[in-house]
């Protein structure tokens, strides 16, 4: 990248956005043959990519990778995302020195991200969770010029270094009592002794605490406030990698042997607390991207909610079936809807912030006069976050106040009145700074430039799409999913044979 | 002391630099203090690792021309050479960070230097 760059600046660019594109494609297709053909696994340095056991051991030994239908979702969300931020930053970034470290840096993280996601290996996991913290913290951190963001940057990189040394210790543990590290064959393995009780404890606040859900979500808005707006956006699918992770060592390295009641539980209380902690901390920002940050806390609340009624439940055969599987369905569709909205809503305000150079929503007024098509797409996707329909976030939404109804009342109650509060929050910025008087200052503002367009109409027509026709995402993306989190047994026999 | 706490000496040194480290990142007001309290998690995250791979009466699992004794545990220390490479990375990435932050606002202490509030 830095030698593209000697070059030419735009060569660097075309590398890097063909580069993701060619990611986009490879995931895609793989996407295609994981829905015809259930799991793929490889194993590095085999003879054969399907042999995790060598002929003279008897417990895999060696590092694979595996995709099956949960992973192959969250690879199609951060390859979109990490996409459409590139495609964003080349306007954004423009005026910026040291552009080759940042497409480097974006590169690095987003190859972090989709190896965190991929892998069947859980040290495999902590060393690219750890390559996508380090390059996330850089990247928040890279406009050194404002006072903040190095603020923001080593919040971001503290929390996520102690995140990732909590999952260290944990390995340390469950490698200690079984002398395994193969996901698959741990869960083949486990017995819930007190040491595994500390280990699952040590991951899921490990990973709560990368996530931004509260207690551990201090480091959220800043962060997600000082970086550049591309990769802000880039993080949120950091973020909801590590869900990914929680999601899959609840599931599949635990799964049926521990207390799921207790732990579901405990999901569901975070998930409302960051629902209600998020949306009225909201309430009384006065910086535009700190504000959306917030309600990305609200948002990551109502994925625990949904996946935690499913966890809950799932010893529970007519309880899972009946509400379970269709809040999992909920939760993990609100993932890519997420991903998504929070995108454009990140998108449209980092326009805003390139053409008048602050955040602060006291200064902004009338904006809308100029920035027309944004202020258009800013609604949509404030639409789209409040859940109403014929957007996604309604498609989603409604599975999770349906299916949570019928767990316990008053969660779906809650989880109402908070969707309720974030239409009031963004009704409150849309009008502050889009509409209104146009204050003089802001009369010579033009409309974005055209790669900022581009990526956010992409957005815009996939949420609608997926607002239209949410049968598409349930039937090929999310129940293969959420089935794939559930069958724990069919997880372990495809990778390590049938043991 | 007994036996099992003469064996268990690494692990009882590890729960105790862990604490005290938790107790630095948690407490400590200077910035600089914290890292020094995660380069201490670090250590101590990496003793363990190391620590629980140990075999009584092992050599070093070096494979080539090996005597014929038990060795110890050699995957323990692929990690730990691992995250020992991550956690270099990690401090001097924060290091740089507060050097960023002391420019900018004159001190390196954590409330002094808070610009983002709420």
């Amino acid at each position: 990248m830095p030698i593209a760059g000697m070059i030419n600046s735009k060569l660097r660019n075309t590398i890097a956005i063909a580069g993701l594109l060619f990611t986009e494609f490879l995931v895609v297709v793989l996407a295609r043959d994981i829905y015809l053909n259930g799991l793929h696994m490889y194993t590095l340095g085999a003879s054969s990519p399907e042999i995790t056991t060598p002929a003279k051991f008897i417990f895999p030994v060696r590092i694979i990778l595996e995709v099956d239908s949960m992973n192959i979702f969250m690879a199609l969300i951060s390859s979109t995302i990490a996409l459409i931020a590139a495609i964003y930053s080349m306007a954004s970034m423009k005026k910026e020195t040291g552009q080759d470290k940042f497409y480097f840096l974006t590169l690095l993280l987003v190859s972090g991200m989709l190896g965190m996601e991929m892998t069947g290996d859980i040290f495999n996991m902590f060393v690219f969770l750890e390559i996508a913290s380090i390059s996330g913290g850089a990247l928040v951190a890279f406009r050194t010029r404002y006072a903040d963001s190095p603020e923001g940057g080593l919040k971001y990189i503290v929390v996520s270094a102690i995140a990732g040394l909590m999952v260290l210790f944990a390995i340390g543990l469950l490698y200690s009592q079984y002398d395994l590290l193969n996901i698959a064959a741990l869960a083949n393995a486990i017995q819930y002794t007190t040491l595994d009780k500390i280990a699952l404890a040590l991951l899921a606040m490990a990973f709560l605490m990368k996530l931004g859900s509260v207690p551990m979500h201090m480091w959220l808005p800043d962060a997600y406030s000082v970086a550049p707006t591309a990769i802000t956006v880039i993080l949120l699918a950091n973020s909801q990698a590590s869900m990914y992770a929680l999601f899959r060592t609840c599931f599949s390295l635990f799964g049926l042997t521990m207390n799921v009641n207790t732990l579901g539980w405990m999901l569901i209380i975070l998930g409302v607390l960051s629902m209600f902690i998020g949306v009225t901390m909201a309430v009384l920002q006065r910086d535009i991207k700190r504000l959306i940050a917030y309600n990305c806390i609200c948002e990551s609340g109502f994925m625990l909610l949904g996946v935690g009624v499913g966890l809950a439940v799932l010893d529970n055969p007519t309880a899972l079936a009946t509400y379970g599987f269709q809040a999992m369905t909920g939760g993990i569709f609100h993932m890519v809807n997420h991903a998504l909205f929070e995108g454009l809503l990140f998108l449209a305000a980092g326009v805003i912030f390139h053409r008048i150079g602050t955040r602060n929503l006291n200064e902004m007024g009338g904006l809308g006069h100029g920035l027309k098509f944004t202020a258009v797409l800013f609604l949509l996707g404030a639409f789209a976050s409040s859940g109403l329909p014929p957007l996604n976030g309604f498609a989603s939404k409604i599975l999770i106040y349906e299916s949570v109804y019928h767990f316990n009342p008053v969660l779906a109650i809650i989880a109402v009145i908070v969707s309720i509060i974030t239409l009031a929050i963004f009704v409150k910025v849309f009008f502050s700074a889009f509409t209104g008087q146009m204050l003089p200052k802001f009369k010579e503002i033009k409309e974005a430039p055209k790669p900022m367009m581009i990526s956010m109409t992409i957005l815009s027509g996939i949420i609608i799409l997926f607002g239209l026709f949410p049968g598409i995402v349930v039937d090929w993306l999310a129940h293969p999913a959420v089935n794939a989190l559930i069958n724990q047994a069919s997880y372990i026999n495809a990778i390590i044979g049938g043991r | 002391m007994t036996a099992s706490a003469l064996y268990n000496i690494p692990f009882i040194a590890v729960a105790i630099i862990e604490s005290i480290a938790l107790f630095i990142i948690i407490s400590q007001r200077s910035l600089i203090k914290v890292v020094m309290g995660l380069g201490l998690l670090a250590s101590g995250a990496n003793l363990f690792i190391v620590a629980l791979g140990y075999r009584s009466g092992g050599v070093a699992p070096i494979y080539t021309n090996l005597p014929q004794q038990a060795v110890v545990l050699p995957v323990p220390q692929a990690l730990t050479l691992t995250s020992i490479v991550i956690a270099v990375a990690t401090l001097a990435l924060m290091l740089s960070m507060i050097i960023h932050i002391y420019r900018n606002t004159g001190s390196t202490d954590a409330e002094k230097s808070r610009l983002m509030k709420g």
